[in-house]
């Protein structure tokens, strides 16, 4: 069990969505960033649609009641035990009784901490994804508050083994760390202006030419009015060709939205399951974990790809992260012996 | 039938059977998404109607191919859909709504009957006796798009939206009717109240109505939505 001390500013319990219910209205929810959530997963031996704590710009604090094998990963939220940092990207076994915190944002805009065997919250139309507006899902329907306690799942067969490689290390430590992390492929760039690939949107004819350039070659601005519905950007004015008027249709996770005053919305985990907006392109699959990490104030540039390489990114990108899921086994696997 | 395919997104696609929302577009909408709903491909994760439109959200891993995900999936959807036809003996699925018109729970009718010229019962004759077809769902939870309504009960949006209107609240925004399934904020003109769930989270299926439904409103007394919702309990 853990128990939260401190709520910080976002922390909700978050798997890889509720799918299948978007036609009744009911939308996905689930992790911003899908890479770092299901790294985190695979470093703890989890399913890597195991539910795991999203934390926003200032993370929680919490006390640990029994041992507990962790990781984080995703942007750095300077984790600390007992007053000591802990590395991100790694599995980590805490002892009974330790204290995790959070301190300032140094890098990103969330973190994914994942225990081994998931925490322990009822499934809700597939998913243990806490839908915020609804109040379903999740711990309790809510995002995480002061005195929570949180019970944790069975851990699987690989998450003993990581544990018990762990435990051979730690002695009287409160917190161990494994020697090794994964590849820095993974890691979403912490660039200044980084690059996000789009594709051409289902509208995107419709706008001007000036405003089709503009939108591949100007940087954009993430301003407050950003969450995890949606981040609504500054930058150049998108212009319409001539104003038209288009039926709400379905929209996607990374979708690019354009209402009439010409300031783009990126859709994003908690979007709305239609959208009656114009969409003028729509992030490659692959990127929206670097679009997930950004914070109000951040720029970022938009960099055209088609919808063939898109897809070939996703299956490359899949392909790797089978391997990493793979690579973890076969590691720990050695270092049992 | 007629459609057009395009992608969505690099793991979506959507289904397009017109420009225009009508009846006979919505039949096909609907056409498409029971045959998704039959079928139960293992590579499709959902489907979600628009107006016009059925997208469809695919898993490419799910997809054996040597060439691109997109192109094998409209390869293999392309013959299907050149098949299908809308059946036009189909009777819809009608879906009676109870309704307690005015008082606390309607209290804009006397607006919407001022605005319009009419008297609050007229409002409710009007309300009660259209054909109403759900066109999809979205927005919110089981929130149901309506087409149907006569122009003649329309009434613009409030100018100072409501912070709190209570689930299950009926109301009317420019020529549009709902329903609303869960308590939000919102600037539709209230005109009454059903005791009818229309989201149910818990249930086999977490909204009462599908796109393709037709709804009748059925006015019913203050007693009688009481006794509906204690029978309910």
């Amino acid at each position: 069990m853990i128990k939260i001390t401190k709520p910080g500013l976002l922390t909700s319990v978050q798997d890889l969505g509720r799918y299948g219910s978007q036609k009744y209205g009911v939308i996905t929810s689930g992790v911003m960033d899908t890479t770092a959530h299901r790294i985190a997963n695979s470093l703890v031996g989890n399913d890597e649609n195991e539910a795991t704590l999203e934390l926003t710009l200032l993370g929680p604090d919490m006390v640990f009641h029994e041992d507990t094998l962790i990781a984080i990963c995703g942007g750095n939220l300077s984790p600390s035990i007992d007053g000591k940092p802990v590395k991100l990207w790694r599995s980590v076994l805490v002892s009974a009784g330790s204290k995790l915190k959070f301190g300032g944002c140094k890098t990103g805009c969330r973190a994914y901490l994942a225990v081994a065997g998931g925490f322990d919250v009822p499934v809700v139309m597939n998913s243990k994804s806490t839908y915020l507006r609804a109040g379903i899902g999740g711990h309790n329907g809510k995002a995480i508050q002061n005195d929570d306690e949180l019970s944790i799942g069975k851990p699987s067969e690989l998450s003993e083994k990581i544990t018990k490689v762990l435990d051979a290390q730690r002695g009287e430590k409160k917190f161990v760390e494994m020697q090794w992390t994964i590849s820095s492929d993974f890691i979403a760039s912490s660039a200044s202006k980084p690059q996000v690939r789009v594709m051409k949107g289902r509208q995107y004819d419709w706008f001007t030419t000036e405003s089709q350039m503009k939108l591949f070659t100007e940087h954009f601005e993430v301003t407050s009015q950003s969450d995890r519905m949606g981040y609504r950007l500054k930058g150049p004015q998108l212009e319409l060709q001539e104003k038209q008027e288009m039926l709400s249709e379905a929209v996607s996770f990374g979708t690019i939205q354009v209402p009439s005053e010409g300031n783009p919305i990126v859709l994003l985990a908690d979007r709305q399951t239609t959208g009656g907006y114009p969409k003028i392109g729509q992030i490659a699959t692959v990127d929206l974990s670097i679009m997930a990490q950004l914070k109000p104030g951040d720029k970022v540039q938009f960099v055209e790809v088609s919808h063939e390489v898109a897809q070939q990114l996703y299956l490359d990108r899949e392909k790797k992260l089978h391997q990493l899921k793979q690579g973890i086994a076969l590691k720990i696997r050695q270092e049992s012996k | 039938m007629k459609y057009t395919i395009e992608p969505l997104g690099d793991n979506s696609l959507i289904i397009e059977l017109g420009q225009d929302m009508s009846p006979e577009i919505q039949q096909k909408v609907k056409k498409i998404s029971s045959f998704f709903e039959e079928h139960a491909f293992d590579w499709v994760i959902e489907t979600v109607p628009g107006f016009t439109t059925v997208a469809v959200f695919y898993d490419p891993l799910k997809i054996e191919t040597t060439s691109l995900p997109y192109d094998e999936v409209c390869k293999f959807l392309e013959p299907l859909l050149d098949e299908l036809e809308v059946d036009d003996n189909a009777e819809p699925r009608v879906v009676e709504i109870p309704v307690c018109y005015g008082g606390e729970f309607g209290p804009d009718l006397e607006e919407v009957a001022n605005h319009n010229g009419l008297t609050v019962d007229e409002v409710i004759d009007i309300h009660s006796n259209g054909e109403y077809t759900v066109y999809m769902i979205g927005f919110a939870p089981g929130f149901p798009y309506i087409g149907g309504m006569s122009e003649r009960i329309a009434a613009p949006r409030r100018s100072n939206p409501r912070l709190k209107i209570p689930a299950g609240s009926v109301g009317i925004a420019g020529k549009q009717t709902g329903v609303y399934p869960i308590e939000t904020p919102g600037g539709w003109q209230l005109i009454g109240k059903t005791p009818e769930k229309l989201f149910t989270p818990e249930g086999e299926t977490p909204s009462l109505l599908q796109a393709g439904d037709q709804i009748k409103f059925v006015p019913i007394s203050e007693e009688e939505f009481q006794k509906y919702e204690e029978d309910a309990k």
